[in-house]
């Protein structure tokens, strides 16, 4: 492993986003569309709707968008044969995905920070915990998107496969993770299922934020969280393979 | 330099199904152009990804520079030209040779020179997706030399080019074996054998001949490389 080459595959990628200025412009507009959309409609509810789900959904639209943009990235990579230039070089496996890794980071830093403003002071969330945490989760719940979508592209060969990933790695755990449902409310195999899904302790952290729990609570989910990063990306290193058919 | 560049003994290729190389043996000396002439579909392109070590479901004996293929010291003695262009189209040129500059550990200032060398020095700034065809496949080629590297294995490299550039390529090859460099380059062109120090025709996943120019048609009786190709195919099927 090089922390250079590292480095390096994290600007490169970079720098296709900023040279891709359409799909920035989507990636910072779309989660802000649907946050507003959702705002609008409870608007007049007389429970505060937006404070409660509102975080939750920072948690998630963000990572949802993270992850096509991960998995679509990769497989370009696999089907233009840069990817399979770069197996020639001296580049490691890890080199490569956390440098994606890094760079989706990035984007994703920003992305959470239009989306905690307009939430904030667009749509008047009222976050009852530190919106600056609420805002360093919804980063780490993105990246945990884009590793989800590093790895799950290991078993895409071709676009129309990469896209349906999504409902097939995301939904059902956007399902269970307690958007729908507090989890303690599901049928217990359920419950139990959602114990191991990494969007639940994406969302555990926004509720606990939400319903502003003490931060230790925040950051045992947050460590649950970063440790699915770690594990998804060791998915992808170990399903990278160097020679191919 | 007491060994082959490239050294091949019995190797065998699986994809899916398919035996696609049965029972292969080739030798490459040091400091040559070795073209690998063949039709399309003949394995010429998993031959070349053998010998850089991106082939699964290899067996037999692949040794590069004195190293089995794919050793993780090769990977910056080994310089790889895929057969369409292999660079990012949303990246300048100078970036994408940049990236590559970095990955294979050549100095900064050898990216403007593989820039030169494929005389895209004035589209340096340019953003690959708004270059013809020919300039991707020449980027791709500046990514691949960037480094120097010992052994450059450039697969179709001229086709699709121009006269005048495929002329600016060879002597480039040319200059660079002269230099030391092992070059093998494959091409469905038979007539490129000209530019080549040694012949490797390949024909169904097999060598049909392993020689020079002036062998391969003083044999045949053949007046050019082509006509000598369909000699030989004619004898094999005979015999």
């Amino acid at each position: 492993m090089s922390a250079a080459r590292t480095a390096a595959t994290a600007g490169r990628v970079l720098t296709q986003l900023r040279h891709d200025g359409r799909t920035v412009g989507i990636m910072l507009v779309v989660p802000c569309l649907l946050l507003g959309l959702i705002a609008w409609m409870f608007a007049d509810s007389p429970y505060p709707v937006l404070d409660t789900f509102g975080p939750l959904l920072l948690g998630i639209f963000p990572a949802v968008v993270m992850f096509l943009i991960a998995s679509v990235a990769t497989l370009r990579e696999r089907t233009s044969g840069t990817l399979e230039r770069l197996m020639t070089t001296p580049i490691a496996k890890a080199d490569f995905l956390i440098g994606y890794a890094v760079a989706f980071a990035v984007a994703a830093a920003i992305q959470a920070m239009v989306l905690s403003g307009f939430a904030i002071w667009v749509c008047g969330m009222n976050v009852a915990g530190s919106p600056w945490l609420m805002m360093a989760v919804a980063i780490v719940d993105a990246v945990l998107g884009s590793t989800l979508g590093l790895a799950a592209s290991a078993f895409a060969r071709t676009e129309f496969q990469a896209v349906q990933s999504m409902p097939a790695f995301l939904l059902p755990q956007i399902a269970v993770c307690g958007l729908i449902m507090p989890r303690d409310q599901m049928p217990t195999v359920l419950e139990w299922l959602s114990n191991v899904v990494p969007f639940a302790y994406a969302t555990d952290a926004m509720q606990a934020i939400a319903a502003a729990e003490p931060v230790g609570n925040v950051l045992a989910d947050v460590g649950i969280v970063v440790g699915f990063i770690a594990v998804s990306l060791a998915a992808g290193v170990a399903t990278l393979r160097r020679r191919t058919g | 330099m007491n060994y082959d560049a490239v050294r091949i003994r019995d190797l065998n290729v699986v994809r899916g199904k398919r035996q696609v190389i049965a029972g292969l043996d080739i030798s490459v000396p040091p400091g040559q152009i070795a073209g690998l002439l063949g039709p399309s579909g003949s394995g010429k392109t998993t031959l070349m990804r053998a010998i850089v070590g991106v082939q699964a479901q290899v067996s037999g004996q692949v040794t590069v520079l004195g190293e089995p293929a794919g050793s993780p010291q090769l990977r910056h003695r080994v310089g790889y030209l895929t057969q369409s262009p292999s660079v990012y189209p949303d990246l300048t040129v100078h970036e994408n040779v940049a990236y590559f500059a970095q990955m294979t550990g050549a100095r900064p200032a050898q990216v403007a020179d593989a820039i030169a060398t494929v005389d895209l020095t004035a589209h340096s700034r340019d953003a690959v997706r708004r270059l013809s065809g020919g300039e991707r496949s020449r980027v791709s080629l500046a990514a691949t030399l960037v480094a120097g590297p010992d052994l450059l294995v450039l697969d179709e490299p001229t086709v699709g080019l121009d006269p005048v550039l495929r002329r600016m390529l060879w002597t480039l090859f040319r200059e660079l074996a002269d230099g030391g460099t092992t070059l093998i380059v494959s091409s469905h062109v038979m007539d490129e054998a000209i530019h080549c120090d040694r012949l490797i025709l390949m024909r169904d996943g097999g060598v049909i001949a392993d020689t020079t120019l002036a062998d391969l048609l003083a044999t045949t009786q053949a007046a050019s490389a082509e006509e000598a190709f369909l000699v030989i195919v004619q004898e094999g099927q005979a015999a």
